[in-house]
């Protein structure tokens, strides 16, 4: 590899991108917009779930127990309908997600028997939201319960009983408000590289191809290995500026906690963007058309990069033969890497596996891009 | 016109697979592996106590299948080093002196400690956590009562909460995902392929000498989106006949109802796609607008992410979405079994913005024409 054609090469590429201003712009608006998006849209937390009730009995204490409901800040009761069939609509027709029902003899049996209880309509159709839902009401509801028997206790002489058994302390770490947005946003960052990567290198070979002027390329005397680098050295340099922007805004904007060495998530970013320019360089290669190679980068890097890499979805909580996949999906190890620098303020010497794991990437992936590209020439 | 279009599509190799495999791997691929369901979670136990009632305590989280005790700890270290390095998501321990407070009425404490990195399995996770606590809470209470005052103890007031879930009872994330992968992959195949086709036409050049043979140019757009239509009409049968039948996804509603839902929105994406490729005009520009629309239009439109749960400035932009009505009406018809009743404002809504669309982009493209 000569140093100095491979620079020349990377000039060329460089003078290229600057005169396009069309994709200075994709180079850093994307990336922008795209944090901004998913930032605020890529939300899992559910709060202000909407609420409907139906209180068949209109007591004191039912009426307390909705107030319950109104005051827990994950829920926003909107509406009380007064019959069943209302409630019923309301779910159907997607106006709330919980319907609270308080049977007509509900502090009777509380009186009498001593047991009662409420009913808990919940939309399954999300079930993510569906199952938090569940998990507030429940505290709500338990809250109120434990207030009933305080009260029956004292009212009983009985107060020495009124000790609850066990409690619960629990111990947040790295994400400690429990907020989505703190492990959403890292991933992000790894789905906007993903992204870039992919979309700048797929379309620089296959341009040469589409405007004739590959074979002006291959007439002078640089070799296969010195147009990927000098093709791809530009790229990096601009994805680098974009993997910047994103820990500015996640930072800064978004307020997402950056724990970790700035250091390592340099290196592994670097690392990320050569694998991914690669992938990218040989789909351009192997496809010689702008339009199949900006089909097979959005399939082989974004689908891969939000399903199967831990970005949204668990990786242990997937069936074993598609865990077992995810281990060659490349962003997969990106994408823990980012949430462990972010989150639990990781340093390079944490991420090792997920170090080894990029580096044998690229170089698999370097040395078949070059491969595909001499065979094609031939 | 049409004729000539389907030619194409044929002869393309990258067309045709395009339209084939990656819509049946993108089910396939959702289905399995978008899943937000939180079982067998590993847990770390630490018992500085060994008695009998810390053992009660934690064998209730081993039968519950929601955990599985992966480690038991010696030390305060290994339980550190564990959670630290997002070996294992959550960890209890148990301190010395459990049973005794226990015993003497006191208050005992279980510590739980959470990797909150993913905060979502960490939330559900943690209100299982609490509902297995709170029963035992109860269950001791209940027991200690009956040792002092037997005659109350069955008196305690007790409240439940009945937890009914419509639509979706076992909360299966593949009831909720499989129906939204339908409307996702549409909505990605035609914007995309309305979109390339034009705009690959007028870089070649081809699209001038359409342009002087004597068709108009309604018929010429016509002629352009209607083989995009029946492609996208035909994969629209082929995910959602995969996608049930691999799944065992219900299908409750009306054939008819979703029937116009689709109709509906594949007109809308096919606006979409012509107003792009009135937009760019290379294909690289086509790639990067589609791409400007496709991303948000999927990120807002509640195929993952609750629309309830963003701030409002975003839930607003949400309206503009065709596929946010669409995934309404296709969980609808697949889940809920409602019919027109209740899902005429969104076919209200997406009929309104599917005119738009289409007048907007049509008239462009007639300009463009000119």
């Amino acid at each position: 590899m000569n140093l100095r054609r491979t620079a020349a090469m990377s000039r060329k590429e460089f003078t290229q991108i600057l005169r396009d201003p069309r994709s200075l712009v994709i180079a850093v608006f994307l990336p922008l917009i795209q944090i901004l998006l998913l930032g605020y849209g890529a939300r899992l937390d559910a709060n202000h779930i909407p609420v409907y009730v139906l209180d068949q009995e209109g007591s004191q204490s039912s009426q307390a127990l909705l107030k319950a409901f109104q005051a827990s800040p994950y829920f926003d009761v909107i509406n009380a309908v007064n019959n069943y069939h209302a409630l019923v609509r309301a779910i159907d027709a997607d106006q709330c997600k919980l319907g609270i029902v308080i049977p007509w003899n509900f502090s009777e049996r509380l009186d009498d028997a001593g047991r009662t209880s409420v009913q808990a309509l919940v939309d399954g159709t999300d079930n993510n939201s569906a199952q938090l839902a569940e998990g507030y009401a429940q505290v709500v509801v338990a809250t109120y319960a434990r207030n009933v028997q305080l009260d029956w206790f004292a009212r009983h002489g009985l107060s020495q009983q009124a000790t609850s058994p066990l409690s619960v302390d629990y111990r947040t770490w790295f994400n400690e408000d429990l907020e989505s947005k703190n492990f959403m946003i890292p991933a992000t960052v790894a789905l906007v590289m993903a992204l870039m990567g992919a979309l700048l290198s797929s379309l620089t070979i296959a341009r040469e191809w589409e405007r004739g002027t590959m074979e002006q390329l291959i007439s002078t005397p640089v070799t296969a290995l010195e147009i990927m680098v000098g093709k791809l050295v530009p790229y990096l340099f601009v994805g680098l500026i974009d993997a910047v922007l994103c820990v500015v805004f996640a930072v800064g904007w978004f307020a997402v906690p950056f724990r970790g060495s700035l250091g390592a998530f340099f290196f592994i970013t670097t690392l990320f963007l050569v694998v991914i320019l690669g992938i990218g360089y040989m789909i351009s290669v192997a496809t010689r058309s702008q339009l199949g190679a900006s089909q097979y980068a959005l399939l082989v890097t974004l689908l891969p990069t939000t399903m199967l890499s831990g970005f949204a979805f668990p990786i242990d909580q997937m069936p074993a033969p598609i865990r077992a996949f995810t281990y060659i999906v490349y962003s997969r190890y990106y994408v823990t890497a980012l949430k462990r620098i972010f989150l639990s303020g990781a340093a390079i010497n944490d991420l090792i596996p997920e170090i080894v794991a990029l580096t044998i990437y690229a170089v698999v992936i370097g040395f078949f891009a070059t491969r595909a590209f001499r065979k094609n020439l031939q | 016109m049409i004729v000539k279009e389907f030619l194409q599509l044929r002869r393309d190799r990258y067309a045709r697979f395009l339209l084939i495999v990656p819509p049946i791997v993108q089910m396939l691929i959702y289905g399995y592996a978008a899943t937000f369901e939180v079982n067998h979670v590993q847990i770390a136990v630490i018992d500085f106590d060994h008695s009998q009632e810390s053992r009660d305590l934690l064998s209730r989280f081993a039968f519950t299948g929601r955990f599985e005790v992966a480690k038991i700890l010696a030390n305060e270290q290994e339980l550190k080093s564990l959670i630290g390095r997002s070996d294992i998501p959550i960890a209890l321990k148990i301190e010395p002196g459990f049973a005794e407070l226990l015993r003497k009425g006191q208050t005992a404490h279980l510590q739980v400690i959470v990797d909150g990195t993913n905060s979502n399995t960490a939330l559900i996770a943690v209100g299982y956590v609490n509902q297995i606590a709170n029963q035992f809470s109860q269950d001791y209470a209940r027991y200690r009562l009956n040792q002092q005052t037997p005659a109350m103890a069955t008196t305690v007031p007790q409240i439940s909460l009945e937890q009914r879930p419509w639509y979706n009872p076992d909360l299966n994330s593949q009831w909720f995902f499989v129906p939204g992968v339908i409307g996702s992959i549409t909505l990605i195949l035609v914007v995309n392929l309305t979109a390339f086709a034009i705009v690959r036409e007028r870089e070649i050049g081809t699209l001038e000498q359409v342009m002087v043979t004597p068709i108009r140019p309604f018929e010429l757009i016509l002629g352009k989106t209607i083989p995009f239509f029946i492609v996208g009409l035909a994969d629209v049968v082929l995910v959602a006949v995969v996608g049930t039948l691999w799944f065992q996804v219900p299908f409750r509603g009306n054939v008819l109802v979703l029937l116009l839902g689709v109709v509906l929105f594949l007109l809308s994406t096919l606006g979409v796609g012509l107003l792009i490729s009135t937009l760019s005009s290379t294909q690289q520009q086509a790639f990067a607008s589609s791409f400007f629309f496709l991303n948000p239009a999927f990120t807002l439109s509640g195929f993952a992410f609750p629309i309830t749960s963003m701030p409002k400035a975003m839930r607003i932009i949400t309206y503009a979405d065709p596929l946010r009505y669409f995934l309404i009406i296709l969980r609808g018809t697949f889940l809920k079994g409602v019919g027109l009743e209740v899902l005429w404002p969104q076919m209200l809504a997406l009929a309104l913005l599917t005119s738009v669309l289409l007048l907007v982009s049509v008239a462009r493209f007639r300009k463009t024409l000119d």
